[in-house]
């Protein structure tokens, strides 16, 4: 069909996706598609489907029904293209490892290379730590490291591969408002080359370097933020949300002198 | 101590003892630093029970039917490694509990191991020297098996340094960066396998999960990346061993367990000063 034919520079292109854990429906026909340089912010309730359509996407979990195409191939097969950010707080803060060295696994393709890292490998994930302004940290133990630097920390090593497209899974859930605003410059900054797509929770969708929010729950509908109305919002949430009109100039400027226009 | 040291010119059998807890520890320091990172200690215990049942079933195939082929060590090379894929399929695709099949394993392959001794002629001695090691016995046809077993494990444990490392670290970004993070679990499991082979030499069965965890252990207290921990923890296994071996020789103690005990000292020592250096540095703040 011709929407098809259009559609085939999507990033993301899902058609009638249905996925359920053991027969409860998660997700039931979702169809969507994400258009290059786009920068999405997944919302919807919890429990609504944000993790599985994640998931979905990176070819963790296949879908019962339905399609799912990314840059025009299947999940898996474009595994090397896509960097994904997991949440920092999972990790074992134990673990006998550097900065540099959770950056360098950005950089593993499969058991093609056996032994230590390239000098390239290296360049790539300093690199990638200068663009988070963490390659002053390359040396540091991961628990030296505060909530915000660790989801950096995270960035680079999803940025090491040189990914077309960033998935990032609530980056800005357990660091405080300064933090967040950080977070999202850097990804307002990588999304000048590449796209990007994060799950959120609420708050960060007020966000003006979102560009699109892609609403969640059993199903899924995509809108351009300046679209987006209170009624959409009671749609996804229910009624007992209450809208607030936020008309900030800029997402940092309530957050007092840190603003710089 | 001084008598062991002057001992160790004269004596072969010292010698095998001093060249098996060598090699042991270079294995030990680097599986024993993935196990304990990865949090897989009770895995390791599990595989060195169930190793009763398979050098049982050897020796007992060995004196009562006459298989002079097979000898105990070979029936835990055979034995561990059954294990090590039971116990990684289960927890891969079965949809048992995992701590329930370690459990089980534990206790039947002992079990299984008893009831063979029981059926064999001879001494139960050998029983003692499984359970709890007896290095001094190490033959020289037994050592050559624990070198190529340990030039094995080195070789793969370290080839494979940066998969296993994000494997143990982030399973599921380590999938997304293309490792068949299955295959790898797998690959690990049977590298602890063998590992815990070349330490029942040395310790014997039950003391195995010790020292495949103490040396590393201590080291994580003092190194901050995955390889660094591995060569202080070989380090440290060295010095157990051959200190645990010389303290045992002039009272005639069973060296295996003064190793284990050697370790546990230093693990404790070790353990509760970084606790209280811990706690004095958020004091000062």
């Amino acid at each position: 069909m011709n929407t098809k034919a259009a559609d085939s520079d999507a990033v993301i292109q899902c058609d009638g996706l249905h996925f359920a854990y053991n027969g409860d429906p998660v997700l039931t026909d979702v169809t969507f598609s994400i258009a290059p340089r786009d920068f999405v912010s997944v919302v919807g309730p919890n429990g609504g489907g944000k993790t599985t359509l994640l998931r979905l996407i990176l070819g963790l979990l296949n879908p019962q029904r339905g399609t799912i195409h990314v840059l025009g191939k299947s999940p898996e097969q474009v595994r090397p293209l896509v960097g994904y950010v997991p949440q920092h707080f999972i990790f074992d803060m134990h673990f006998p490892i550097r900065v540099i060295d959770v950056v360098l696994m950005g950089r593993l393709r499969g058991v093609s290379r056996l032994g230590r890292y390239s000098k390239d490998d290296q360049q790539a994930a300093l690199a990638a730590l200068g663009e988070v302004e963490m390659d002053s940290f390359a040396r540091r133990h991961i628990a030296e490291l505060s909530g915000g630097q660790r989801q950096r920390v995270l960035i680079a090593r999803a940025l090491a591969s040189d990914p077309k497209l960033m998935l990032l899974d609530e980056p800005t859930a357990h660091v405080d408002t300064v933090t967040q605003t950080e977070l999202m410059n850097i990804l307002t900054g990588l999304n000048q080359r590449m796209t990007v797509l994060m799950v959120t929770h609420d708050a960060a969708f007020v966000s003006p370097y979102v560009k699109s929010v892609l609403c969640v729950n059993r199903k899924a509908s995509i809108h351009p933020t300046d679209q987006l109305t209170g009624e959409m919002i009671m749609d996804i949430y229910g009624d007992d949300v209450r809208y607030v009109r936020h008309d900030h100039p800029r997402w940092d400027a309530h957050q007092g002198e840190s603003s710089h226009e | 101590m001084s008598e062991f040291f002057g001992a160790v010119g004269q004596f072969a059998f010292l010698q095998y003892a001093l060249a098996t807890g060598i090699m042991a520890s270079i294995a030990c320091g680097v599986i024993g630093s993935y196990v304990v990172t990865r949090r897989i200690s009770y895995v390791a215990g599990a595989i060195s029970h169930f190793v009763l049942g398979g050098m049982g079933l050897a020796r007992y195939l060995n004196v009562v039917h006459g298989w002079s082929f097979l000898n105990p060590l070979q029936g835990a090379v055979i034995s561990a490694l059954a294990a090590a894929v039971i116990i990684g399929m289960v927890s891969m695709r079965a949809k048992e509990r995992e701590d329930t099949v370690i459990g089980a394993l534990w206790a039947v392959g002992m079990a299984v191991g008893i009831i063979f001794i029981a059926r064999t002629p001879g001494y139960n001695q050998d029983l003692m020297s499984y359970l709890f090691g007896n290095i001094l016995m190490v033959s020289p046809a037994d050592i050559y098996l624990i070198a190529a077993l340990d030039g094995l494990v080195l070789i793969v444990g370290l080839a494979f340094y940066n998969q296993l490392l994000a494997v143990c670290f982030d399973e599921e970004f380590a999938r997304l960066r293309g490792i068949n993070v299955e295959l790898f679990y797998l690959l690990l499991l049977c590298l602890t396998a063998l590992t815990v082979v070349i330490l029942v030499n040395v310790v014997g069965i039950i003391l195995v999960i010790a020292l495949i965890t103490l040396p590393a252990a201590v080291a994580g207290h003092f190194t901050n990346t995955l390889w660094k921990m591995m060569i202080v923890a070989a380090g440290l296994s060295a010095l157990f061993t051959v200190v645990g071996l010389a303290v045992s020789y002039s009272p005639n103690l069973p060296a295996g367990a003064m190793i284990i005990v050697v370790a546990g000292i230093t693990y404790l020592a070790v353990t509760l000063s970084a606790g209280y250096i811990h706690r004095r540095r958020s004091a000062a703040r």
